[in-house]
């Protein structure tokens, strides 16, 4: 027991001298509950969900938009709307441009009975019918978990590996070469690319495979997203290893970032009507551009030019990660 | 002309001054020793001439430039304590680090240079300390160094690997290549090092080859005796008697008359040793500090 206790005072000692990582342990688990409270907080969730082709919903513009426990979304692109529609994704898409139209899936339960409420409200408004089966969670589920995977690998992989060789003093050696900080981030950055490439595809024809899932859109796109959305990630876990030396403090700021895209990257469920703010932190993270442009090629065939502003988006921050890790980079302890 | 010149160099940080204005040049071809105990700023300043620890103020040239691209090419590094990647064999410990050069020797020249060829599909973790020393001075040479730095090199290995790495080290300074080399062992300084400098706490204490600092310092020669054989007694003799835990040493220039005053008081001779001073010796002279403390 002595023994024990001697062990356990010098371990608390050390825990509670290194200041960055008490203070971050503290701060996570507030910060957690500050996120998870935004994210699930609010009223319960409506029955219906409708779309309006408009850039915002306006209640006194029709009496239908006054109905209670349906959430009206508006959707200013018709392409877009009715391909949600057509998922069931939503169960009603209303145009309030005179004369009034309304689109419904008429293989939708929810669309039956939300388009009974819509012509309670206005019994004149012209039906437009779609047909189309409701996406599977699976299906819609499905990106999410590759893009899960990739975060973890990325973030961590690397990470981690940095902050070994730099407590070793592996990183000090390389130094006195000629080797430069660029060079060997972008060799950590290639060889983690590569695996999760590998691990990537593998998982895609795999469960793919088991699920019986068939990609809307081109292979090869899927896959220059998957290798741009990678090098965003893996340089963003390049630049929280980059000067670190603390394994604590490093796997708190890596779990500082996976948790926030954990909930707000859109893995498990849509962030589509939650407040704006919400969905524009969402798109601060790499993790939300490759999803969605995942979803968009892969449920509805989405081609290079509609996933064009996500692959920028992700190539610009890899670009930007990769510059701040180098500029940053630490080879040795001081 | 100095392959390596030091030039006033300062290394503060902040609750200590580690290298306090310290100046030498190394000339092409030798082996130059940085002695001095724990703490007496060697490592510091072999980091700092090797481009690793910016100084605070002060410069090292190297060839006459400021330490660059160049320099990274040319120099070889040993550092007192390294780590490498896990899983990879002795070979490819070598391949990896031969790859961030652009010239070198072959790897086969270098493994059979520093005794590794039975060794080269070992993995490097199971390796014993003084193998381990020998695949870090192997990645050393990759490159064929102009200038070789061992930061105390066998510190913690065994007298026989010891003596083994240094052939290896007297085998190199045989192709006239410059080593800078700090150690705690005296011994290993006076067979390697043509030139030295003597540290303690951040500022040089000597300076120069070590039979020149050994002449100037002591024309004398060292009695040595076991402390139980001097009794107390003899303490009071008009002799130059210093006390270390186990021993007595006396120095003097006169043997005979030395020993006779010792006879006379009766102090048994039976385990008495005369020896030269050495570096040890010097260092105690200069700093009177033991150098492995």
């Amino acid at each position: 027991m002595q023994r024990l206790l001697a062990v356990l005072h010098a371990r608390n000692l050390e825990f509670l001298r290194d200041r960055s990582t008490l203070i971050f342990t503290l701060l996570l688990p507030v910060l957690l509950v500050i996120g998870m409270g935004f994210v699930f907080a609010g009223p319960p969730r409506p029955l219906f969900k409708v779309g309006v082709l408009a850039p915002s919903i306006d209640p006194a513009a029709h009496p239908f938009l006054k109905e209670r426990y349906t959430e009206f979304v508006p959707l200013p692109q018709r392409d877009q709307a009715l391909r949600k529609l057509t998922h069931q994704q939503i169960d009603l898409l209303l145009d309030l441009q005179q004369p009034v139209r309304y689109w419904v899936n008429t293989e939708s339960p929810k669309g039956y009975i939300v388009e009974k409420l819509l012509l309670a409200a206005d019994p004149a408004a012209s039906r437009q019918p779609v047909t189309g089966a409701a996406l599977r969670y699976v299906d819609w589920l499905f990106p999410g978990i590759l893009g899960m995977n990739m975060m973890f690998s990325c973030l961590f992989g690397v990470g981690y590996v940095v902050l070994r060789y730099r407590k070793s003093g592996f990183l000090k050696r390389l130094y006195a070469s000629p080797l430069t900080a660029f060079e060997f981030l972008s060799a950590q950055v290639l060889s983690r690319l590569g695996l999760i490439l590998f691990v990537t595809v593998v998982l895609y024809a795999g469960i793919g495979t088991v699920i019986g899932f068939h990609s809307a859109g081109s292979s090869l796109l899927l896959l220059l997203l998957a290798v741009v959305g990678a090098l965003s990630m893996i340089a963003l876990g390049l630049t929280i290893a980059a000067r670190f030396a603390s394994e604590e403090l490093v796997g708190g700021l890596l779990n500082l970032l996976t948790w926030p895209m954990m909930l707000l990257s859109g893995i498990w469920f849509s962030l589509e009507g939650s407040p704006r703010w919400v969905q524009w932190v969402a798109h601060i993270f790499p993790l939300t551009h490759v999803l969605d442009a995942a979803r968009a090629v892969m449920l509805d065939g989405a081609g290079l030019v509609q996933i064009a502003p996500h692959l920028l988006f992700l190539a610009a921050t890899a670009l930007a990660f990769l510059a701040f890790g180098a500029w940053s980079f630490r080879w040795r302890i001081d | 002309m100095a392959i390596l010149e030091v030039r006033d160099l300062v290394k503060v940080y902040p609750t200590a001054t580690a290298v306090g204005g310290v100046s030498f040049s190394v000339p092409e071809g030798i082996c130059f020793g940085l002695l001095g105990p724990n703490g007496a700023g060697k490592t510091t300043t072999i980091e700092i001439m090797e481009g690793i620890l910016p100084p605070t103020s002060g410069e090292v040239r190297y060839r006459g430039e400021s330490l660059g691209r160049r320099f990274r090419q040319e120099a070889g590094i040993l550092f007192q304590k390294t780590a490498l990647q896990d899983f990879l064999t002795v070979r490819q410990c070598i391949n990896l680090f031969r790859g961030l050069y652009d010239h070198g020797l072959e790897v086969d020249e270098i493994l059979r240079l520093c005794a590794l060829e039975k060794l080269a599909a070992r993995d490097n973790r199971k390796l014993s300390g003084g193998q381990q020393q020998r695949l870090l001075l192997a990645i050393a040479l990759v490159n064929d160094p102009a200038v070789l730095f061992l930061d105390e090199p066998t510190t913690g290995l065994d007298p026989q690997a010891r003596r083994n790495f240094w052939e290896l080290v007297q085998s190199i300074k045989a192709q006239r290549k410059t080593i800078i080399l700090t150690t705690h062992y005296m011994e290993e300084a006076e067979l390697l090092c043509d030139d030295i400098v003597i540290l303690d706490h951040g500022r040089i204490a000597a300076q120069g080859p070590p039979q020149r600092l050994l002449h100037e310092h002591f024309a004398q020669v060292l009695l040595e005796l076991p402390r139980q054989d001097f009794p107390a007694a003899a303490r009071a003799l008009p002799l130059n008697i210093l006390e270390g835990p186990d021993r007595i040493e006396i120095t003097t220039d006169n043997v005979e008359g030395t020993l006779r005053t010792l006879l006379a008081a009766q102090v048994p001779l039976t385990h008495l040793r005369i020896r030269p001073a050495n570096l040890e010796d010097l260092f105690l002279e200069l700093t009177g500090t033991e150098l492995r403390s």
